[in-house]
């Protein structure tokens, strides 16, 4: 693991942008180059409005704190300054764009990550996408459909998953990526993860969910439990087994004010 | 990228071929509408008897019949009509060759972007400039197939019987206020007849633009597609930006006999100022098939509804229209089906774009007539809205005299939504340029039916438009 964060989250407060509901009430957290983190907490627990405040959501506004992001200030870029730095947020609920492909998608978004003198070469993108389309063994055919149009909920992910691979994110941010997944659909996923950071190991990875079991695809180096907007508990991968066998329940009495007094932030080796 | 830096290049709604050439007209009747204007214009090209009467009565018909008081605004368009010239023609004579044509007008083609390359692989390019074709060429192995692709006045001196035959029977002269007045005043257009059984692979094309000040403009188009023929007929039109305001006024007719296959596609962009009051129509026999496709960009009012009437068992006919209105601007538009034999289907998609404070409105009549037993038909209509001051209306009417018909409408109107913005910045797209895909995706059913060049053609300009709607 490096010593050098890629983010780092300190005392960030935010809200819903148009109600006076406070959401993240001082959330610390710093990850490293490489490093795969897991935020685990209850529904209402602010894990979400964590993703979309990194990537810019209009409707959530930051309150107080800040982000860094390879030491830039994140959360004065817009969102597709955000993605062009080198944020990804793969989306729990993928969003439907009728009408446009996802081959044309993806080349609109690469060329904007390019700088405005390089223009990507239709044939080499051409070659690139059938390249991360068959190693996430996906059907070429798939690049030709709508995006998001109509996708049951496994190919909505898997879109996503795409993007990812054809972005190359410094830091990608996988919001609840397992909600809604039958079994099958969730281990194409998670190989298809386990495969981008094979081949970029230095690709950092936030993985926001629910439930425990998709750290039995993805293995965390870091797991923190969030509650009420703060991370209150933090550590290696056994605090997720720990979850599994009590709930949130523990984490929910007057227990928290004592662990939420504990440091949030991991101590990196 | 190639599509920013188009963006950036151009200004916000300045119009994309805001330019006039020099070329002087030959002749030009005086200004506003009078018997004597009709005279002149009959007198002019040396029309038989029976056209010079059949005008003068569309002139009675004209001024009996009342300003439409439905649809758009049309308050002011006395007052435009008194001062606009009724007839303006540039040339003596109609050119045969390429190298006939003026060099001014070459250079009015060169600035529409009409590549080269184009005009010699898309043959038959009947270009009109001002009101009369000048350029008209047609490939050889057309006129070896008894094709006939002339100016309409053309089609009047050289086929006098199978024009007299059809003219004005699809759309009377009595059928609506500005029809009466095309019949009155045509000039310019086109006259197409496809023979029985004849294929038509590369599509019938005309370009044209209006280009003189407060000139009317008043083509007429008459097309038949005889017996189990099959051919495609492109119209795009552009005109140039004038501080007074504009008028046009078209009526387009088409006769699609048994079994044959038709399709009529239109791009019209007009300039910020133009009246655009056109009257489309195709009479659609047994087993034949009928598709309009439309798109309206610009003008400051359109009202047009193409139609199909089904007079023919198992006739088929298809409305598929995109209208964008901006600012100031106002596309009232959409489709009718008149069902009027058994066994008979059609479908109308209409798609309207508002953005500012343009406003789009859908108007449409599906009619089922008694003894048009098993009809089927389906309506879609959907309205996207750019911004919180645009509008959109419609008006679906429909007219069911038979128990078994089939026939659906859905409407929707939809604005472009943050979420949908904020996944595409996610992925570093620029919003302008989100907004950009959001909208082509929305047209996307309509573009894809479109030949490439026009597709493109049509993203273009819908881009252009688009500009500056961020914020």
């Amino acid at each position: 693991m490096s010593d050098t964060h890629i983010l780092k989250i300190e005392s960030l407060e935010a809200k819903v942008a148009a109600e006076n509901l406070d959401i993240l009430n001082g959330v610390n957290l710093e990850i490293g180059k490489g490093e795969v983190h897991a935020i685990m907490g209850p529904n209402g627990s602010g894990k979400s409005t964590l993703a979309k405040i990194l990537a810019g959501h209009p409707g959530y506004e930051h309150t107080a704190g800040e982000v860094l992001f390879k030491g830039q200030n994140l959360l004065e870029l817009d969102p597709d300054e955000r993605s062009r730095a080198g944020i990804f947020l793969a989306f729990q609920y993928p969003v439907e764009i009728p009408g446009v492909s996802i081959a044309n998608f993806l080349r609109t978004a690469l060329q904007a990550h390019l700088t405005e003198e390089e223009e990507l070469d239709i044939f080499e993108f051409s070659d690139m996408l059938t390249e991360r389309m068959s190693m996430l063994e996906m059907d070429i055919s798939f690049a030709e459909r709508h995006v998001n149009d109509g996708f049951s909920g496994g190919e909505k992910k898997r879109n996503e998953i795409l993007q990812m691979a054809v972005l190359k994110p410094t830091l990608a941010v996988m919001d609840e990526t397992d909600s809604g997944l039958d079994i099958d659909a969730l281990k194409i996923v998670s190989n298809g993860v386990n495969k981008l950071t094979e081949e970029d190991p230095e690709m950092s990875i936030l993985l926001i969910t629910h439930y425990q079991r998709l750290l039995n695809y993805i293995t965390p180096d870091f797991v923190h439990v969030m509650v009420d907007g703060r991370l209150v508990r933090s550590g290696g991968p056994e605090i997720a087994l720990e979850l599994e066998k009590d709930g949130y329940k523990n984490w929910k009495n007057s227990e928290l004010v004592s662990l939420s007094n504990e440091p949030d932030i991991p101590k990196t080796a | 990228m190639p599509r920013n830096e188009t963006v950036q290049d151009l200004q916000l709604d300045e119009y994309k071929y805001d330019f006039v050439t020099d070329a002087e007209p030959v002749y030009r009747a005086r200004k506003g509408l009078s018997e004597e204007v009709v005279r002149e214009i009959s007198a002019y090209k040396e029309e038989p008897e029976w056209m010079l009467n059949s005008r003068l009565k569309a002139l009675q018909v004209y001024e009996s019949k009342p300003m439409p008081t439905w649809g758009g605004n049309l308050s002011e368009l006395d007052a435009v009509l008194d001062e606009i010239y009724f007839y303006v023609r540039p040339q003596d004579r109609m050119e045969h060759s390429w190298e006939d044509v003026p060099e001014e007008i070459k250079d009015t083609f060169e600035k529409l972007g009409i590549p080269e390359a184009e005009r010699k692989v898309l043959a038959g390019v009947g270009a009109q400039y001002e009101s009369e074709m000048v350029y008209h060429s047609l490939r050889e192995e057309w006129e070896k197939q008894g094709v006939i692709f002339d100016s309409i006045e053309d089609g009047l001196k050289n086929h006098p019987d199978l024009f007299r035959e059809y003219f004005g029977t699809v759309i009377p002269t009595q059928d609506n206020k500005f029809a009466a007045m095309n019949a009155a005043v045509w000039s310019g257009g086109s006259f197409v007849y496809i023979p029985p059984g004849v294929h038509l692979d590369t599509p019938l094309q005309a370009y044209f633009r209006v280009n003189q000040e407060r000139m009317g403009q008043f083509e007429r188009t008459l097309i038949i597609c005889d017996e189990g023929a099959s051919a495609h007929y492109i119209e795009g039109c552009t005109a140039p930006v004038y501080s007074t305001e504009s008028f046009h006024s078209g009526v387009i007719e088409i006769v699609v006999k048994k079994n044959a296959r038709f399709r009529y596609t239109t791009i019209q962009n007009w300039s910020n100022n133009m009246y655009n009051l056109v009257t489309q129509r195709a009479l659609v026999h047994e087993g034949a098939n009928m598709e309009w496709l439309d798109g309206n960009l610009g003008s400051k009012l359109t009202m047009k509804y193409p139609s199909c009437y089904l007079v023919g068992e198992g006739a088929h006919g298809e409305i598929l229209s995109v209208a964008y209105s901006g600012d100031g601007q106002h596309q009232d538009t959409g489709g009718k089906v008149i069902h009027a034999a058994p066994h008979t289907t059609s479908s109308i998609i209409s798609k309207s774009i508002s953005k500012g404070h343009g406003r789009s409105t859908y108007r449409g009549l599906c009619k089922v007539h008694e003894g048009a037993h098993h009809a089927r038909s389906n309506v879609e209509c959907d309205a996207l809205l750019i911004n919180n001051t645009s509008r959109t209306d419609t008006y679906p009417y429909i007219e069911i005299e038979e128990n078994d018909a089939n026939v659906g409408h859905e409407a929707s109107v939809s604005k472009i939504g943050e979420e949908q913005l904020f996944y595409l910045t996610s992925r570093g797209i620029s919003e302008e340029e989100a907004m950009a895909m959001i909208v082509r995706g929305f047209i996307e059913p309509i573009a894809k039916e479109l030949p490439l060049e026009y597709a493109v053609e049509l993203n273009r300009l819908i881009e252009l438009e688009m500009e500056g709607s961020v914020g």
